[in-house]
């Protein structure tokens, strides 16, 4: 490989666009996915998908001109790359087909997007709950469509998943929303900030006409959500909504509550964090070009801060310039004018957020579930386990951790680091918890691997 | 325990792949994951807990680590980060929880 200049983690919106700016700039791009396709969750297979699931959108077939924008000569993809470790240099080592590597470069830009927010409640364990994420990237990669499904949560992708769903020929039994009265009036000064971005506004309008008229029937200010699998292996869902208990058998139940920022990669880089209260998330400290306060640290897209994949191309392009820019490719007066059009989108792409934010927030009960839930899926730590730890002096989460080896799994506390916070956080009015730490492999690599990765300075062709 | 798939896949034409299921033959359409073409063959659970809990893929995206399963001879491999192969062996886990002698932070 020849020297790079840039090395992009991740292949969603973000780093996509950031890559083509920097190629055409005349920067040397790696690109590394962990995916076999470049696109992120956002546009996942949207290049194998061109003439077909059409029931997909035209929001997600935009996404294509950004996977079409990565043939350059400048740029050298790599999918089926797990990044694990990223050292000071900057330097990035991955795995790839079970081999690991490392390149250094002068700039690394951390574009390695969301993951949507743990749903805890007693049943979310049980094969037929799922994130609805999920069940879209079944739709996108595999033409799998969800059977007899239960759509239940809260916030924007739920309703474009149902209207997917709806015209893929398979839409959900139900709706069970979790947003209230009161949260939505809560949301209305944020109304006319959100009309800077009517566009999206329209489209959210149109996909519950879309659901309206499909007569999907739904349920608002639901709590309560509990799941058992019936003797056929259905689902029992079952949560409380207008005043009544409800039951609802379905084949599947699918479960949404937002998204919240990917941080394993950002935190184990030394890059400062805190605490997003209208996003209920952590998310790295960065300037307005996406650079943070670690030498050659770029972040951009949702991995930085909830935005949504306008956003996040905006964002990629702006980080693109400032490199370029600090790789003395630009002069900042250049790169100002030229981020012009940039900065704009975002503001675009941004205005609907803190309506969205406050309309459909997280319920309390999803945040810190009740003590029958299991709260880490990997070693099976329940909510009551946990705030019992809590009661008897655990203070935070690597105390949790060392003692109910809460969040010591495989997913190295991706599934439960946030519920945690909700079980620490609970009862107390505003103590600042710091974020959970994270170490190197930010990912689980086999020790052979381990062992066999080559030097960097001997780095394989 | 033979629970019906909870997905209808679409018939879109292309090829499909034969596999092997804790040895009973099956089939998906190619270019799909280890973990969307078991999700396509059944409803069913394709991981037990240590406790003996049934899980099944979750999140797809590699982050939940619920779709650990045994693919040809490697146990604790992520079925939605593997693209399936003709003529995989595929089996279903349990009580496995550390990774390949891996080694989980
Ligand atoms: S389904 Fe979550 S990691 Fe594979």
């Amino acid at each position: 490989m020849a020297e790079v200049d840039l090395i992009i983690i991740g292949a969603g919106p973000a780093g996509m666009s950031a890559a083509a700016f920097a190629a055409r700039g005349g920067l040397q791009v790696l690109i590394l996915d962990e995916q076999p396709h470049p696109g992120g969750q956002i546009y996942r297979n949207v290049a194998q998908n061109r003439s077909k699931r059409g029931f997909l959108g035209q929001a997600y077939a935009a996404g294509t001109d950004l996977v079409d924008a990565l043939d350059h000569p400048h740029i050298t993809l790599l999918t089926g790359a797990t990044v694990w470790r990223l050292d000071k240099g900057p330097q990035v080592t991955w795995s790839r087909g079970a081999k690991s590597q490392t390149t250094s470069a002068a700039h690394v830009l951390l574009a390695t997007g969301a993951q949507e927010r743990p749903v805890p409640f007693p049943g979310w364990t049980l094969p037929g709950v799922m994130p609805a994420g999920a069940a879209q990237i079944l739709m996108k990669t595999a033409g799998m469509l969800p059977k007899d499904a239960v759509l239940a949560g809260s916030g924007p992708l739920l309703y474009l998943i149902a209207a997917q769903m709806i015209d893929a020929g398979s839409p959900p039994q139900a709706l069970v929303e979790t947003q209230t009265f009161p949260q939505m009036l809560s949301a209305t000064p944020h109304l006319p900030r959100a009309l800077f971005g009517l566009p999206t506004l329209r489209k959210g309008l149109s996909l519950i006409a879309k659901i309206r008229k499909a007569a999907v029937p739904r349920y608002t200010a639901a709590s309560g959500f509990h799941a058992t699998t019936t003797e056929s292996g259905n689902i029992l869902f079952s949560f409380r909504a207008n005043g009544r208990d409800q039951r609802l058998t379905c084949g599947l139940l699918l479960t949404h509550q937002g998204v919240i920022p990917g941080t394993h990669i950002t935190r184990a880089a030394g890059i400062e964090h805190y605490w997003n209260a209208a996003q209920g998330a952590f998310q790295p400290e960065h300037d307005l070009w996406g650079a943070t306060d670690q030498p050659g640290l770029h972040v951009a897209g949702d991995g930085a801060g909830i935005g949504g994949a306008e956003a996040a191309a905006s964002a990629g392009e702006l980080a693109g310039l400032n490199i370029l820019c600090q790789s003395g490719r630009l002069s900042s007066d250049t790169r100002n004018q030229r981020a012009a059009r940039a900065r704009a989108a975002l503001f675009r792409a941004r205005a609907i957020r803190p309506f969205l934010d406050a309309a459909y927030p997280p319920p309390t009960d999803i945040l810190a579930p009740s003590d029958n839930t299991i709260v880490c899926r990997c070693e099976e730590v329940s909510a009551g386990a946990i705030r019992q730890a809590i009661r008897e002096g655990a203070q935070g989460h690597r105390q949790i951790k060392t003692s109910l080896r809460c969040g010591m799994g495989p997913c190295q506390g991706r599934m439960c680091d946030a519920t945690l916070r909700g079980l620490l956080s609970e009862g107390k009015a505003s103590q600042p918890i710091s974020p959970p730490r994270a170490r190197s492999p930010i990912k689980p690599i086999a020790l052979g691997e381990l062992a066999a990765l080559s030097p960097p300075q001997e780095e394989p062709a | 325990m033979n629970v019906a798939s909870r997905f209808r896949t679409l018939p879109e034409t292309g090829d499909r792949v034969q596999f092997t299921l804790d040895g009973a033959p099956a089939s998906a359409p190619a270019g799909v994951t280890v973990a969307a073409a078991l999700l396509a063959h059944s409803g069913a659970w394709t991981r037990q807990t240590v406790k003996g809990a049934p899980r099944t893929a979750y999140c797809m995206m590699g982050v939940c680590f619920d779709c650990l399963v045994e693919v040809d001879g490697t146990p604790n491999t992520q079925a939605c980060m593997t693209l399936l192969r003709e003529g995989m062996t595929v089996r279903r886990q349990t009580g496995l929880r550390d990774l390949n002698g891996g080694h989980c932070g």
